[in-house]
């Protein structure tokens, strides 16, 4: 199977759909001439024209609206944010409009919009470029949240993604695309709600997704060749719909759980996890529920710090064995 | 979408048409009698509406509750605006407005029976009991709301306008917003999109004095529809007292999106007689005098009839009988939103996920519903 980046996933994933739908529409900043700014889109002009590939203003608030627009008049709009960080100054437009013109119709009215773009810290761009906000997002209900955390994943979540009737907001990360992983040449799709067991273990299941999962597994490694500690790495790839049924199982396995998540600590995505799995797995759990998030302050520029205030393998290999202790 | 710079046209287009003679004008000159009947027969379908729409507010249904909770902001007075550009929509053209919506939903042909019993909160309601007062839809007539944040629907608008040019159809879509909402930043974005890639828009500024309790010379800097200019786009100025003037107005601006996808900003003045709300007591940011002044020399209805008396186009007779009828029929409205069935608790996670509604056909999995 060839090996190609999380990138070149993406790219393939929007490739297809546009090839395979005329209303979709690919529209964002510098998506076009300039190659997209992290060259997800690149080649995409060129193979498809300047009407389904889009050049915006910076105008976030503007051009997402307009998507939503389009979007209820049945064009498939995929938009671009540069950062997610940047769905603050579209909010309104997200969040209202996208979330709720369904609803607030009465069903009369569909929003098969995607915004994609990367959400995560790491990269020493300070508070506000690092923002982590799928849990802001799935707190809204008529609305779809994914995070893909390898190649294949990301290519065939994001085909669903773009099929799909409701709004879905795809959060990718900087610093997996360079990652490589195997993806087929023949087409698939992975449906949004599924999560994944990316290693089978029997002391510890972890709750993870995202660039997490890539630090779990390392993690498990290590635990499993220093500790002789066998972990589990449930990768949840969709935050909303959600398949806790998945992380249950593991649950009802291994007894211990761990939630690893690149979100600061209140109310966050592990907040709500944590509530389910005690309210529906709680005689199955030999312990507290534990949780390693991000560092609880904005975002830190210092390099060598913020590799300390997110979580990382070695951080993760400690929350474990405090878990397990 | 081109993305050549656009033609040169920030320029004020000036009506050439002394103000007594736009009912001769071509696009008000070719409507037949019963047409130009309509025009005022729904206008006045709107104010009964919402005078009904107001006793039910401030009354209790037989069980002692409210009819109608929330908010409702009445359109009194300024429906020459919505009826007039409604009236020249064919059927490419789209609607979106603001929260003061009722008199777009009635003007693009809803009908009043599920507008009343959205506001009573039934599931017979235009959006089943979901959106209430400000948040009024109808697709299937080319009205996509009804929106709640100022401002907030001027980029949807634009949005509808990129989908016809996309699709290749031939069409416009007006996006009106209050006064107050062009000192928002959206609006503003949307602007720029709308003129950049030549989009067939028509933003539409119901310019009725107030952004709420904020009159126009403490909240906006300059003039409101010239600021179009420093977006490249053509802008106009109408007065929205005369259902004929607007129609007049709004067709060359409709025309010049339909034909050559050029968008434009149109300033019509007009006013509200009610409070920004039914809650705002409309006693500390303007004088009874000035209502005063609009209701009883300004007022589109009257106005109206008067040229329609005149041009014998219909009779006293005939104008009374179109407003017993529009009373009856606002009275219809209440008694069915009255009589209406309100939604269950099991309705409240209907209509949230296209999914979820049509689960046979659903792909994805797990939970979309939390507890």
């Amino acid at each position: 199977m060839p090996q190609i980046t999380y990138r070149e996933a993406i790219r393939h994933a929007l490739a297809e759909e546009l090839t395979r739908d005329p209303n979709v529409v690919v529209m964002g900043e510098e998506v076009a001439q300039f190659n997209g700014a992290y060259k997800v889109t690149e080649g995409l002009l060129a193979k498809f024209g300047p009407d389904r590939i889009v050049d915006t203003p910076i105008s976030e608030a503007g051009f997402i609206g307009l998507g939503v627009g389009a979007s209820m008049l049945g064009i498939r709009p995929v938009m671009e944010l540069m950062f997610w960080s940047f769905y603050s100054v579209a909010f309104d437009q997200i969040l209202n409009n996208a979330a709720n013109v369904r609803y607030m119709s009465g069903g009369q009215i569909n929003c098969p919009i995607v915004i994609r773009g990367p959400a995560n810290g790491g990269t020493n761009v300070g508070a506000t470029h690092s923002h982590t906000p799928e849990n802001v997002l799935a707190n809204h209900p008529g609305v779809k949240v994914v995070v893909p955390s390898t190649a294949y994943d990301a290519k065939g979540l994001l085909k669903s993604a773009i099929r799909d009737n409701d709004p879905v907001f795809f959060l990718e990360n900087t610093i997996l695309y360079g990652d490589k992983g195997e993806v087929p040449e023949a087409e698939y799709v992975i449906p949004l709600g599924k999560a994944d067991v990316k290693r089978t273990g029997t002391d510890l299941t972890i709750v993870t997704y995202g660039r997490c999962v890539i630090h779990s597994l390392k993690a498990a490694e290590t635990l499993e060749k220093e500790h002789d500690i066998s972990v589990e790495v449930v990768d949840l790839r969709t935050i909303r719909p959600l398949d806790i049924d998945t992380v249950l199982a593991s649950v009802r396995k291994t007894h211990r759980v761990l939630i690893v998540e690149e979100q600061k600590p209140f109310a966050s995505v592990g907040t709500q996890l944590a509530y389910m799995i005690q309210r529906e797995a709680f005689d199955d759990l030999d312990g507290p529920i534990h949780r390693l998030a991000t560092v609880d302050a904005p975002a830190i520029y210092s390099p060598p710090v913020e590799t300390e205030q997110l979580p990382n393998p070695g951080r993760v290999v400690k929350a474990v064995l405090a878990a397990l202790a | 979408m081109s993305k050549k710079p656009s033609a040169p046209a920030a320029k004020k287009v000036e009506s050439a048409v002394p103000a007594s003679d736009y009912a001769l004008t071509p696009i008000n000159a070719s409507l037949s009698r019963e047409q130009k009947i309509d025009l005022y027969r729904t206008m006045v379908r709107i104010r009964r509406f919402e005078e009904r729409s107001l006793r039910a507010y401030q009354g209790k249904n037989a069980a002692g509750g409210t009819n109608i909770g929330g908010f409702l902001h009445l359109y009194i007075g300024q429906e020459a605006v919505a009826v007039g550009c409604c009236s020249l929509m064919g059927k490419n053209d789209h609607v979106i407005t603001a929260y003061r919506d009722h008199g777009h939903a009635i003007a693009v042909g809803m009908d009043t029976k599920p507008l009343m019993a959205e506001l009573y909160g039934k599931i017979t309601g235009c959006s089943k009991g979901k959106g209430g007062s400000m948040h009024y839809f109808a697709p299937d007539k080319n009205f996509w709301g009804g929106h709640g944040i100022v401002g907030g629907q001027i980029p949807l608008g634009t949005g509808l306008a990129y989908a016809l040019k996309y699709q290749g159809k031939k069409g416009a879509a007006m996006a009106f917003m209050g006064d107050g909402a062009v000192n928002q930043g959206a609006v503003h974005e949307a602007y720029n999109l709308a003129s950049l890639w030549n989009l067939p828009v028509v933003f539409v500024i119901e310019n009725n004095g107030y952004s709420m309790g904020t009159s126009q010379a403490r909240s906006s800097a300059g003039e409101l529809a010239k600021r179009a200019a420093g977006y490249n786009m053509e802008w106009g100025q109408c007065n929205g007292h005369d259902v004929f003037e607007v129609r007049a107005v709004m067709d060359h601006f409709l025309t010049q999106a339909r034909e050559n996808s050029r968008p434009s900003t149109v300033e019509i003045d007009t006013y509200r007689y009610r409070g920004h709300s039914v809650a705002d007591p409309d006693n500390t940011y303007r004088t009874k005098a000035e209502v005063e002044e609009y209701r009883n020399n300004k007022d589109p209805i009257q106005v109206a009839l008067h040229q329609l008396l005149a041009a014998g186009v219909f009779t006293a007779e005939i104008a009374e009988q179109i407003d017993a009828e529009a009373r009856t029929e606002a009275e219809i409205a209440a008694e069915f939103a009255d009589a209406s069935p309100y939604p269950t608790v099991d309705d409240i996670q209907k209509d949230v996920y296209w999914e979820s509604d049509h689960p046979a056909e659903r792909k994805s999995e797990g939970r979309l519903f939390f507890d």
